[in-house]
């Protein structure tokens, strides 16, 4: 395959592409219909994302979780595999990175160790529903929404203050917090070192990330266990009589899948916020459910859309400023955007494209009767 | 016969061009009520592509269609439907989990207080039955079905719709011998009793048994008509892939050496967790062929699927090359057991049709230099082994860069079975390695697997057609019920013979089962 072709890469891009664009005006639609300025909003967007070189760093920032969740989601999808899970992924990666973070004081390569605790805690995450649907036939879909719960009531625990009536506190709980449930700071050696300090706060696992989608874009296209991963994905009857171990593949992806996912988590905590608190949730794992499908869970597409929705993000607040529109509009824009792509027949419709290669006399087949 | 002035279905001249390709040229055909029109033609003649028209699923760039001596506009299938144009798709259009009743139903519900009437639908579904052979059981659950009687639901359904005409899409290529004779007789009686069907094959044996006129289609063009009472397989042949085409194999004697394939006592479950193997003891020795004949269903899918390693034993033996592979994984047999296998279902198993002929040609060899190195995939090594075998084995595509699932069906079977011949193996199996596909290929196909036992490789064939397995084998093992009934030599067998054996009679004591 040529996947730099420029008549792919387009056929590639026009979806996503006129997603955007859809949901954007239907936005704008809906802000006018409430009596709003869309065109005032939308200046406020883009002036909050790229304005100023603080609006770019906000972009940046809100966007390196999101190539990592986005990357999780992805390969799953490249072995037929739907991870719910990335949110609950995350966040026993965060717990993870922050137990070796605020422990271990002096031990050498601290922040290396720290990261590799939350690539292993995601790992494990992604281990439980792909032994699961090996062995039992469990689906990885449910079996990954309910882990998700039990991963954040879990990182709740861990961090609890205990009660007023002698409950034991969490392990991880700071003892300086009083009644306040979260840890202790990361120590410095355990933190991702900024590229640019405040107020920009841009830090190196900005560049971490895009190194991982790189290098899940040369594992997918370019290895042979990308190739028994695509085609476990295109066609599980096919790959088994190709020889290739479906079972093993369905573990190993969802174990990548939950360790990149566990990787957000940890450069999160690491690189930004330095500690963990139960009001950190994992949205930005179910953000990655957008970021991979508008991607079109190429890692090289999932690098741009995270980039848009950070940039979405980023925007919002200064939006709700200069114009007065909610911010939430935004997360109906990005629920927009995932409808569109979710179901491109929709935007092929409108747009009247044709399907690319749908020449063939076969594929009309599928309208039968009555239509 | 006596038919009416008037066509019930014509069309005139019709040509579609689709970008790039002119798919029908000027082709016109007619069909009188009670009148069984053959449409004979390779795969990608334009067959379905005049079908779709005729049934308002395309429009024709050019031409006419003309139903009762008026001519027509054909929007959508639903005004072909109304004009009493039916058609019975090759891949049926039926939902696997609702009831007959629901199914023919659906999309032309009848309704009574806003409620399904079920109850009228079935009087209508048991009356045509009865009027046409169409013997099913409305309540029944459409997956629960075989086959055969799928086929005859989609006939009811179209009947249900008042379907004056009807169009069959290759309806026999899904059918077992015994599946066929039972459409042709529904066809018969829908004959008389007045309906005019299209019948669409490249089944030439077919066309001579059922048809009352044929029409010949190649490269979008109508080549010749003939008339089945005169006409010769081997006439129609020539005039469906436009040159002498050689029926029976050609093939010397062959040298069998020592045994490749030693299947003994061999027991396996369907996916049912039925016993479908019940003790099947084989031997294929390298440098001969030998077919296994039987009705489907009767093993012979297991068979195959446990000697490659796709289904657990759960009893006996399976030793290739002289080791034991009972338990061995798919991987271990192709590569440490040099077996190819072209299998029974290409679009389930032996192609990824999102893949390119290039990908798809090294489906499993991806992991083999000099198509990877330090597990990284070459790139340039796979485009060359792909150019090779398109050429060496005539697989007509646009480029290898094409998607696999966009060929037509001679072609992707000719791509699984270039992927599957062209490497170094001591054990062929190959398991209806001609189902569904154009004479031209077919012949190609068989050429090649003479060619392979000529190597020296063991060929285990199975096929459900009986000429393919007298035109191959060197040995013929019937297999009835999970079991072989007998081995007999090609030389001591008969047609006859075979078919009781098939059935499951035995006529005389074993000729010693080798």
């Amino acid at each position: 395959m040529h996947i730099f072709s420029l008549r792919r890469a387009g056929q590639l891009l026009v979806v996503p592409i006129l997603a955007v664009f859809s949901a954007l005006l239907v936005g704008a639609l809906l802000m006018w219909i409430f009596g709003d300025d869309p065109l005032a909003a939308y200046r406020g967007l883009w002036e909050g994302a790229f304005g100023s070189p603080r609006a770019w760093s906000t972009t940046v920032r809100k966007m390196t979780p999101l190539i990592l969740t986005g990357l999780s989601v992805s390969i799953a999808f490249k072995a037929g595999l739907f991870n719910i899970g990335a949110s609950g992924q995350f966040i026993v990666g965060t717990v993870c990175s922050v137990a070796v973070g605020v422990n271990f004081e002096g031990v050498p390569a601290h922040l290396p160790l720290a990261l590799l605790a939350g690539v292993v805690g995601g790992l494990l995450w992604g281990l439980i529903p792909g032994l699961l649907k090996v062995f039992t036939g469990a689906h990885e879909v449910i079996v990954t929404i309910m882990l998700n719960y039990v991963a954040s009531l879990f990182a709740a625990w861990t961090v609890y203050a205990g009660g007023t009536q002698g409950q034991t506190p969490g392990p991880l709980w700071d003892v300086n917090a009083g009644p306040i449930s979260r840890t202790a700071e990361v120590l410095a050696s355990a933190r991702l070192p900024w590229i640019f300090g405040e107020p920009y706060r841009v830090h190196w696992g900005v560049l971490l990330a895009i190194g991982v989608a790189l290098a899940m874009w040369w594992l997918i296209f370019k290895t042979t266990l990308g190739f028994a991963t695509r085609t476990v994905g295109a066609n599980s009857k096919a790959a088994r009589y190709a020889g290739i171990n479906v079972r093993w593949i369905t573990v190993l992806t969802l174990m990548i899948a939950g360790g990149v996912a566990g990787l957000a988590g940890a450069i999160e905590t690491l690189g930004l916020n330095h500690r963990f608190a139960p009001e950190f949730t994992g949205g930005v794992g179910f953000d990655g459910i957008t970021v991979a499908l508008l991607g079109q869970t190429n890692p090289l597409g999932v690098l741009l859309s995270a980039f848009l929705l950070g940039a979405l993000d980023a925007g919002s607040a200064r939006m709700q400023f200069d114009s007065g529109v909610a911010a939430d509009i935004i997360q109906v824009i990005q629920a927009l955007v995932l409808a569109f792509v979710a179901a491109p027949a929709i935007i092929r419709q409108i747009y009247r494209l044709r399907k690319p290669g749908d020449l063939s006399e076969s594929t009309v087949f599928s309208s039968g009767w009555g239509r | 016969m006596n038919h009416p002035a008037v066509p019930a279905l014509e069309a005139r001249s019709i040509t579609k061009i689709f970008p790039g390709v002119v798919a029908n040229q000027e082709v016109s055909l007619h069909v009188h009520a009670g009148e069984i029109l053959a449409l004979l033609g390779e795969n990608g003649a334009g067959k379905s592509t005049l079908m779709n028209v005729l049934f308002g699923l395309y429009h024709p760039t050019q031409g006419e269609i003309w139903v009762d001596g008026q001519p027509v506009t054909l929007k959508t299938p639903r005004d072909a439907i109304a004009l009493g144009i039916g058609m019975v798709h090759q891949h049926f259009q039926l939902v696997p989990v609702m009831t007959v009743i629901d199914n023919i139903m659906l999309g032309d519900e009848s309704i009574r207080y806003g409620l399904l009437d079920r109850r009228s639908a079935e009087e209508r579904i048991r009356a045509l039955s009865r009027q046409y052979g169409l013997a099913v059981d409305p309540h029944s659950v459409v997956e629960d079905l075989p086959v055969g009687i799928r086929q005859r639901v989609e006939i009811l359904k179209a009947l249900y719709r008042n379907a004056k005409i009807l169009i069959l899409d290759e309806p026999t290529a899904v059918l077992t011998p015994q599946e066929i004779e039972g459409l042709f007789a529904v066809m018969e009686t829908l004959k008389r009793q007045g309906k005019a069907m299209i019948f669409i094959t490249h089944k030439l044996k077919e066309v001579l048994r059922i048809a009352d006129r044929i029409l010949v289609l190649r490269s979008g063009r109508v080549v010749g008509e003939a008339d089945p009472q005169t006409a010769t397989q081997p006439q129609l042949a020539a005039l469906m892939v436009g040159r002498e085409v050689i029926l029976t194999v050609e093939k010397g004697a062959a040298h069998p050496g020592a045994a490749v394939l030693e299947v003994t006592d061999l027991q396996a479950k369907n996916d049912l967790g039925e016993p479908a193997l019940r003790g099947v003891s084989l031997q294929v020795r390298s440098g001969e062929i030998v077919g296994v004949a039987g009705v489907q269903g009767n093993g012979q899918t297991e068979l195959v699927e446990v000697i490659t390693g796709l289904r657990r034993a759960s009893g006996g033996q399976v030793r290739i090359g002289g080791v034991d592979r009972t338990h061995a994984s798919p991987g271990q047999i192709i590569h440490a057991g040099r077996c190819s296998h072209v299998p029974e279902d290409r679009h389930a198993y032996g192609m990824v049709d999102s893949y390119t002929v290039a990908d798809n040609l090294i489906l499993n060899q991806y992991a083999q230099p000099p198509f990877a190195r330090a597990a990284t995939i070459q790139q340039a090594a796979i485009a060359e082994h792909a150019e090779k075998l398109v050429k060496k084995f005539d697989v007509r595509t646009p480029s290898i860069e094409t998607p696999g699932g966009s060929l037509s069906g001679g072609n992707q079977q000719k791509m699984v079975v270039a992927r599957e011949f062209s490497r170094p193996i001591q054990l062929l199996i190959a398991a209806q390695p001609t189902r569904g596909i154009d004479v031209g290929s077919i012949e190609f196909i068989h050429q090649q697997i003479v060619a392979k036992r000529d190597e020296g490789v063991a060929v285990l064939l199975v096929s459900a057609e009986l000429d393919e397995i007298l035109a191959l084998s060197d040995r013929i093992a019937v297999i009835f019920q999970g079991r072989i009934l007998d081995v007999v030599d090609r030389a001591a067998a008969t047609r006859e013979g075979l078919g009781l054996l098939m059935a499951g009679v035995k006529a005389e004591p074993t000729q010693g089962v080798r």
